[in-house]
């Protein structure tokens, strides 16, 4: 399993890249795409959307079922990855560099987990 | 396959057409500058190239479909016959009422037969299938409150079992949905829907027997505890084969229902159907019911509800779907429809205790119309997945049951039998499941691989939702 150093992890299988202490990318990691399965659609909100902590923003589509993709951060839509929206397989394929948003004016955050933790938590599932 | 548009000669064609009967109007510089282009073949290439298609699909005549929560049973030809009489298809909607009183009559009796099972007093045909029926019995759910100037209420609680056009419809209604999780038996979290419920509470939607085949016995404390809260709770008729002449939504608390004629009534469900979603209500909703109601005993007319939340559909839904519906509930009658339910209830437990020597049933007990069976250790010790099980079937004939849902149960398999099949049939399956199962342990590599013997082996389905080829290319 990938689960690279320099990124946070959230108990929903979101990772998060903190450009600085309130931006940051967010994507979905590799046990998160593993277990979709092969992604055919993406949902993804509008630039200027407010997410909220814990609240879903956007959605993945398998050939099995729609599931829900829960931001782990309250803040703005700075940005949204418009290429995943043709090629939702890069999920599958390069899970960490298919970011889905960039969230700005970060102001409330889940209790995230560094690599090592988030290693270990995979392995309670 | 040869494509109908590839059989297509230039100058060919056939009679099969009735002349035009109206006259030809020419719309000038609006008409169409090309001519269509419909394929040109013969008569003989049209019937054979439809005899292929039908050879191809799978429907209730053809085999076993335990489609679970669809209720794929058999549609008796009877229905088919009243559904034909000339009575019934000749008619216009727009026609004066006197001069289809007999339409009136199917409408008003068929009313009164489903109002009858369901413990409801009023119903409405409009609805064109079940997502359509919860969508206008969420709307008959919002005018309520709406009376009651009630405009706090804006959540719609759904369980997690819930099938998923509850919650869609729930949102295009213009609610919020709160999901609640289920108990370890699969019924509702009687504590986390104590929790869920308050002030802004629209309403609860619920299917009993629930998605895992199993009768939620606290139901009358869940109907219970949502009304105390200010709410109404709508049924979700997926599931009603399990309890005709049983028990009843309004009897359980149920404010508003919907029913799918498709299931439960035998008439035809997919391949466009059409369906039918009538939706029922208490007296006290009857005022919001979309379009007109027939009112009257002979004659019958026709009646808008004062406060109707306007129409659904266009004039009285699928009515030729209820013709047929009708025709079921009046042939098996009260008798009739109770031993349906308990055969398909049986059939189910007959299959579940049969299967589960090999198969896992997460909820090992008494099930209703249907059951759940998870391949999760399958899947993991073997790599053999319920989507591998599923295909295997195709290559017995048999139509896959309902795949990955529930969503809280991994790896799962629905299974509805129906009453219509014979203990000979049920036999019969439980051996294809069988040896399946065994050749998943032997060689799993060909049930990894199946179908063998279908027209088409395993589809690429991840390919094809990604890059769906929807239409014929024409070489110009």
């Amino acid at each position: 399993m990938n689960i690279p150093k320099e990124l946070k992890y959230a108990k929903s299988h979101e990772w998060l890249f903190f450009e600085d202490e309130t931006t940051a990318r967010i994507g979905l990691t590799d046990y998160a795409q593993k277990e979709l399965g092969d992604l055919v659609f993406v949902n993804l909100p509008e630039e200027g959307d407010e997410v909220t902590a814990g609240e879903s923003f956007a959605d993945v589509e398998s050939v099995k079922a729609v599931s829900d993709v829960y931001s782990p951060v309250s803040g703005t839509v700075a940005a949204i990855h418009e290429e995943l929206l043709d090629s939702p397989e890069s999920i599958n394929e390069q899970p960490y560099d298919a970011w889905l948003v960039r969230v700005e004016n970060i102001t409330d955050q889940e209790d995230l987990m560094d690599a090592a933790e988030y290693e270990a938590y995979l392995e309670e599932l | 396959m040869k494509l109908i548009f590839e059989r297509s000669v230039k100058g060919r064609g056939c009679s099969v057409l009735p002349e035009c009967e109206v006259p030809v109007w020419d719309f000038g510089e609006y008409g169409r500058k090309k001519e269509l282009r419909l394929p040109e073949v013969s008569e003989n290439d049209i019937s054979r190239h439809y005899t292929e298609l039908a050879k191809r699909t799978h429907g209730v005549n053809d085999g076993f479909y335990p489609l679970g929560s669809c209720t794929m049973k058999y549609n008796p030809k009877i229905n088919e016959r009243t559904a034909a009489n000339d009575g019934f298809t000749g008619v216009h909607p727009l026609q004066p009422e006197h001069t289809v009183q007999g339409c009136l009559e199917v409408l008003k009796t068929a009313e009164q037969v489903f109002c009858e099972i369901t413990g409801m007093d009023r119903m409405t045909f409009q609805p064109a299938a079940g997502a359509h029926g919860e969508f206008t019995g969420l709307l008959l759910i919002k005018a309520y409150h709406d009376s009651r100037n009630d405009g706090k209420r804006t959540k719609i609680i759904v369980p997690d079992s819930a099938h998923g056009t509850n919650p869609a419809s729930a949102v295009m209604a213009g609610y919020t949905v709160v999901n609640i999780p289920s108990d370890p038996d699969g019924c509702v979290d009687l504590q986390k829907l104590r929790e869920a419920v308050g002030e802004d509470t629209a309403g609860l939607m619920l299917t009993n027997p629930n998605t895992v085949g199993l009768f939620d016995k606290n139901i009358l404390e869940i109907t219970r505890i949502v009304h105390d809260a200010g709410g109404l709770v709508y049924y979700d008729g997926a599931n009603l084969n399990a309890i005709m002449g049983v028990t009843r939504p309004g009897d359980m608390g149920f404010d508003v229902i919907h029913l799918n004629l498709h299931k439960t009534f035998s008439t035809p469900h997919g391949g466009g159907g059409p369906g039918s979603g009538p939706v029922g209500c208490k007296d006290f909703l009857a005022r919001f019911l979309p379009s007109v109601q027939v009112e009257g005993d002979g004659p019958y007319t026709f009646v808008r509800q004062p406060d109707s939340i306007g129409m659904v559909k266009a004039f009285y839904g699928n009515f030729l779907v209820v013709v047929k519906a009708l025709t079921y509930a009046l042939m098996l009658g009260k008798d009739g429809l109770w031993e349906a339910s308990r055969n398909a209830v049986l059939n189910a437990n007959y299959l579940m205790e049969k299967l589960a020597d090999k198969y896992k049933m997460p909820y090992r007990r008494t099930c209703m119309h249907e059951f759940v069976m998870s391949l999760e250790q399958e899947h993991e010790q073997i790599d053999v997945s319920a989507m591998d099980i599923a295909k295997a079937l195709l290559d017995y004939g048999i139509h896959p049951p309902t795949m990955y849902f529930p969503l809280i149960v991994a790896e799962a398999l629905m299974v509805e039998p129906t009453e219509t099949e014979s203990k000979e049939n049920l036999d019969e399956i439980i051996r294809a499941f069988e040896e399946i199962y065994e050749q998943a342990r032997t060689n799993p590599e060909a049930v990894k691989t199946a179908p063998h013997v279908t027209p088409v082996g395993r589809l690429d389905e991840v390919q094809a939702a990604r890059k769906p080829h929807l239409k014929y290319s024409y070489d110009e």
